[in-house]
């Protein structure tokens, strides 16, 4: 047990001593995309409107938290195991070391993980001026968590898989960016036709939304989601063995 | 002596090439042991094989009585590892990557600050250590990978094309550190496609060529298959003919015989490149 832990900690040591060395430029940069998001939508198109009972700023802003969580904990575990695996080779030097499976992919996932609370955290401060939140409650950090540990996992898997970068990228612009806007991120699934509603729920960031915006705006919350976004979560982790067993054909 | 390297019937395929064919091999502890062949060989697959970081498509592998396959655990501990290409991380400096290698095969805090200083000042690269990887000139690289390889003392090391793209004065540098790791007891499985690097360093040799092990043994022995003594007559001003013989007495009778017409004639010892040639009918590198 100890052991694993010191040897998550060797693979996510790396990416700290990164992360420390660039933490203003990171966050700079995974904070521009939100806060256009922010102003764009909240504050410019949607302002006056409400929606669901809520002015459509505070509706958009979980909406967002969620999209930044997602984006940044995939782009973060996702992007530096492929420079490491692709690039800088140097990921074939964790394979030859005596660190287990289970701790190579806990810890490539975890600083997708860190850095996705990160920028949630800081997005979530910069949200709170434009608007406060009314009911965030403990939940609401939870989902949080569960939401970068899934997308942190599905960065790994794709990372894993990938074997060229226009793979990892047209991964990004087909699956990850529709999964961005559409999962009832900027739009209430109640807005749009039952088929397609039916369609969205497929997609692990429509639950994800749900969860941050129940919590965050004291609505019932929906722990059905939740449990879907926890099943999603361990499915792509399962999914990370397999990919890491192929990489040694 | 003990057996620290051995493969049975190891093969690996990629869809309908054989990257290496049915290997059988034994290195034995404190030898150096050299694979050679040109490039495309099969040399690299090999290693990778060997490593743990691709699997083979039948056959078994041991390093110190570990199987390979069943104990990948057992294995990484005991080996070291320098690639080919670079395996750097270049967002960290040349200590930290070294540090990172001590964290994954558990070195305790304490240690890992003492044997990379060892190592760095074993390489030469104690003035380097706090650049970054990617400021290093490629001989420092090189030499960087080996003390990386070494953290954790491993009991065999795995070099695949050391001295690849080096300069002479740097390659002939890293000849000497290997000769000296296998002072020290390191098992050592060189690749090269550099016959002089064979000969210089390695106690035994295997020549592989399109994945078939096709000659094993000492550089003497394998000299004394093709003729210790090899005669080179520059034919027409053109082309080279070589011809090999058991003793100078018998090449010498033959160079007497020679038509005068042939003006230029060489009479030397036997290489591994000789050997080479004689059984792949070509020069190493060209394919």
């Amino acid at each position: 047990m100890l052991e694993t832990l010191r040897d998550i900690y060797a693979v996510v040591w790396v990416d700290l001593r990164f992360l420390r060395r660039n933490l203003g430029k990171t966050m700079a940069l995974t904070l521009v995309a939100p806060i256009l998001y922010l102003l764009a939508f909240g504050y410019g198109l949607g302002r006056g409107a409400s929606i669901e009972g809520f002015s459509y700023l505070q509706f958009v802003i979980p909406g967002i938290l969620a999209l930044t969580a997602m984006t940044t904990a995939f782009n973060t575990s996702g992007l530096k195991l492929h420079v490491d695996r692709l690039f800088f080779k140097c990921f074939d030097e964790t394979l030859m070391s005596p660190v287990s499976a289970f701790s190579i992919i806990v810890g490539k996932a975890l600083i997708g993980v860190l850095r996705g609370l990160l920028s949630s955290a800081a997005l979530l401060l910069a949200c709170l001026v434009f608007s406060p939140l009314p009911a965030v409650s403990l939940l609401f950090p939870l989902s949080l968590v569960v939401t970068c540990f899934t997308f942190s996992f599905l960065g790994v898997i794709v990372a894993l898989l990938a074997k060229t970068h226009q793979d990892m990228t047209l991964f990004m612009s087909l699956v990850v960016l529709p999964m961005a806007f559409l999962s009832g991120t900027f739009f209430s699934l109640s807005q749009v036709p039952e088929a397609l509603s039916i369609i969205l729920s497929l997609s692990p960031l429509t639950h994800a939304c749900l969860c941050l915006r129940a919590s965050a705006l004291g609505q019932p919350f929906p722990w059905f989601s939740l449990f879907i976004l926890i099943g999603f979560g361990a499915i792509f982790f399962i999914l990370c063995f397999v990919a890491l067993k192929r990489t040694n054909k | 002596m003990e057996e620290v390297i051995a493969t049975r019937n190891l093969t690996k395929k990629y869809k309908d090439v054989c990257a290496v064919e049915n290997l059988n091999l034994s290195v034995n502890s404190g030898e150096i042991f050299g694979f050679l062949g040109p490039n495309g060989a099969g040399k690299t697959t090999t290693i990778r094989v060997l490593t743990t970081l691709t699997k083979p498509s039948s056959g078994s592998i041991w390093i110190s009585g570990f199987d390979v396959e069943k104990e990948p655990g057992e294995v990484k501990k005991l080996i070291g590892v320098v690639q080919q290409h670079l395996t750097f991380d270049l967002d960290l400096s040349l200590r930290e990557n070294l540090e990172l290698h001590a964290r994954l095969h558990h070195i305790p805090s304490k240690e890992r600050k003492q044997r990379i200083g060892e190592l760095l000042e074993f390489v030469g690269l104690t003035q380097q250590s706090e650049k970054m990887v990617e400021e290093l000139s490629g001989g420092m690289k090189k030499a960087a990978m080996i003390a990386r390889a070494l953290i954790h003392k491993p009991k065999v090391l795995f070099l695949d094309e050391p001295t690849v793209g080096l300069d002479v004065q740097v390659r002939r540098r890293m000849w000497d550190l290997i000769r000296s790791l296998s002072r020290n007891g390191t098992t050592i499985f060189l690749t090269t496609h550099y016959i002089e690097e064979a000969e210089a360093l390695c106690q035994r040799v295997g020549i592989v060529h399109h994945g078939l092990l096709i000659a094993l043994g000492k550089p003497s022995e394998l000299r004394q298959k093709v003729g210790m003594v090899t005669v080179e007559i520059l034919v027409d001003g053109a082309f080279t003919r070589y011809e090999h013989f058991a003793d100078r007495e018998t090449a010498n009778h033959y160079v007497q015989n020679l038509s005068s017409d042939h003006k230029t004639i060489i009479i030397r010892d036997s290489n591994l490149e000789d050997v080479f040639v004689k059984l792949t009918g070509k020069t190493v590198g060209e394919d």
